[in-house]
């Protein structure tokens, strides 16, 4: 191997040294981001990246749509009775599903993150450790507002009228937000785990989607095989979208909410340490 | 109060897997310098940088960055360095305006403060009409000045950066090269991890040679040299059927002749033009065709070859390393 004749750099020019020095000078440390603002400016992170590829909300937002009109128009006859009827019934479940699939992707987000330099100066900079990853989740309870949004336009433009008005559909919006914010610190562990963002892509949804279809989302449970419903009713998100539907149609039970937000709780209390360890050790 | 040593290291020891891949270094870098590592791929320099700037904790050994324990206050450590990395450190789906102003807000910059800030920076390092960019299309030499750039976004007292001109071509190269010169001239101690020894030469004030994982020499660039054999006579000829006679030449003229693996191509051991062009002239008397002939410094290969008697090897690379590491964890 030979080395090539050793070459004299031009010099600098004095104004753009001076520039440069300048800009190395100007700045003295200010005190350091307090958690929240850590974590917020995080949030913001992710908000540019929507902003930035906008195609990457189409995955989330058309398969549901898909699932509404195909479900509502191909089966809602034969499974309610008549179309509307059955929208009434399929919109807020389809409103769980799609929020729920949503959360797949921060645990894909992270994985990419991971496989790229940008992570390391993170890690080197004086921040309250779980900022990226609270931060990150902040952004995507964005993404989970537009992917829950467009159901429900998409609900009333083909004739929903839910009876728990606007008020209702909020609250169950919100409920669904919350817990998809729980259900994401599973995907982020994944994430952490696995070693691309396919492989994560793909136990995610290998995970999730039986687990929405073996749900009461699309069918009554009552119609199952006596194991199947007991599994299906026991299924948190059969309970989500029990209590989505109920806060939706004005007639919820208190119980449904409430294990929701259990659930929720439980899966932040367990993933969102293992997350944290992880990714501090990873990498 | 620092100390007069912004790093002293001793005895750091990291494992992945079976693989020691650092092995027991000892650092000392004065404040205010400049200081080389230079290795192959796979010596163990990301894997020291990273424990250093409280990526990775050592297995065992210690090290003070600024007067802090790396393990112990890392935090504190975190709060005075800043880390360029050996893949760029920015976010290629936000623009260069916007990567700046994430670093300023996260280290604790108001947001006018920082979005003005990034604007001088930006400014400084000739990236203004880029500015609104997504960094992923931008080229290898500004995702490099917008990395430096995103490491000064708050001024660090030591900065480490880990092959800051590796893949770039050579106008890119030069200009990091004057970035990282302007800064040391401003008194910001730089630890530089390099594969290239003339990048080391052209930068640094003192050199840790590293190979597997252990600092196999150190020194100023003009000891390590002299202890090298100060450069070589590269030639490459027309018909590999003469180097034979080539090789026959050279040894008369110069000694330390080395057959390179093009078998067209051989070097030998020459600091001084002047016997250089004495010992081609003799190779074109003797009938000997010539390619092309460089008289350069030598190569790292031929630093390796000198201090541990094998040439550079490039085996297990950082990137194994790594993967061992996320096998680990």
């Amino acid at each position: 191997m030979s080395t090539p004749p050793r070459t004299r750099t031009r010099p600098t020019p004095a104004a753009e040294e001076a520039a440069l020095r300048k800009a190395l000078s100007s700045t003295p440390r200010p005190p350091r981001a307090s958690a929240r603002s850590a974590a917020m400016t995080f949030g913001w992170r992710g908000m540019l990246k929507v902003k930035h590829v906008p195609e990457q909300l189409l995955d989330v937002t058309i398969t549901p749509v898909m699932f509404v009109l195909m479900f509502t128009y191909l089966f809602g006859g034969a499974i309610a009775g008549s179309t509307g009827e059955y929208l009434d019934y399929i919109l807020p479940g389809v409103l769980v599903m799609s929020v729920l699939f949503t959360t797949v992707y921060s645990g894909i987000a992270l994985n990419t993150d991971l496989t790229k330099g940008v992570v390391d100066r993170f890690r080197s900079l004086p921040i309250w450790r779980p900022s990226p990853l609270v931060g990150a989740l902040l952004g995507d309870s964005v993404r989970y507002l537009v992917a829950g949004t467009v159901i429900i336009v998409l609900g009333v433009i083909l004739g929903f009228r839910p009876s728990g008005g606007v008020g209702g559909v909020v609250a169950a919006l919100a409920l669904v937000i919350v817990f998809a914010f729980g259900l994401s610190w599973v995907f982020t562990t994944v994430g952490l785990l696995m070693r691309s963002p396919n492989a994560v892509m793909n136990a995610g949804f290998m995970g999730i989607f039986p687990l929405t279809f073996l749900s009461n989302v699309f069918v009554e449970p009552e119609t199952l095989p006596s194991a199947l419903e007991a599994f299906v009713n026991a299924n948190p998100i059969s309970v989500l979208a029990n209590a989505s539907r109920g806060l939706m149609e004005g007639d919820v039970s208190g119980g449904d909410i409430a294990i929701s937000l259990a659930t929720a709780a439980a899966l932040t209390a367990v993933f969102a340490p293992l997350t944290t360890r992880l990714y501090r050790s990873r990498a | 109060m620092h100390s007069t040593l912004a790093i002293e290291a001793s005895g750091l020891v990291k494992t992945f897997g079976s693989v020691r891949a650092v092995d027991g270094v000892d650092l000392a870098v004065r404040s205010g310098s400049v200081y080389g590592v230079l290795g192959p791929n796979g010596a163990g320099k990301t894997t020291t940088i990273r424990m250093l700037a409280t990526l990775l904790r050592p297995d065992s050994g210690s090290a003070r960055v600024l007067g802090h324990d790396i393990v112990d206050e890392a935090n504190a450590v975190r709060g005075l360095v800043s880390l360029t990395g050996q893949l760029a450190s920015v976010d290629e789906d936000l623009t260069g305006r916007e990567n700046l102003v994430l670093i300023g807000r996260l280290l604790g910059l108001k947001r006018p403060h920082a979005k003005a800030r990034a604007g001088e920076l930006l400014d400084a390092f000739g990236l203004s009409d880029a500015a609104g960019r997504l960094v992923k299309n931008y080229s290898g030499g500004m995702r490099r000045r917008l990395d430096i750039a995103a490491s000064i976004v708050v001024t660090p007292e030591l900065m480490f950066l880990d092959e800051p001109t590796t893949g770039l071509d050579p106008r890119s190269r030069n200009q990091v090269w004057d970035i990282i010169r302007t800064f040391a001239a401003g008194g910001t101690t730089i630890l530089l991890c390099t594969q290239y020894l003339d990048e080391a030469d052209q930068l640094a004030d003192g050199i840790a040679v590293i190979d597997h994982g252990k600092v196999i020499a150190e020194g100023t660039p003009g000891q390590l040299k002299a202890s090298v054999g100060s450069g070589a006579l590269h030639v490459r000829l027309l018909d590999p059927e003469q180097r034979p006679e080539a090789e026959r030449v050279l040894a008369r003229e110069l000694g330390g002749v080395h057959l390179e693996p093009d078998p067209a191509a051989l070097s030998a051991s020459c600091a001084d033009a002047d016997r250089a062009a004495e010992a081609i002239a003799e190779l074109a008397r003797s009938s000997v065709g010539i390619a092309d002939f460089s008289l350069g410094q030598p190569s790292l290969d031929e630093v390796f070859l000198a201090l541990t008697g094998h040439p550079a090897e490039e085996e297990p690379s950082d990137e194994e390393f790594d993967a061992d590491e996320e096998q680990a964890a």
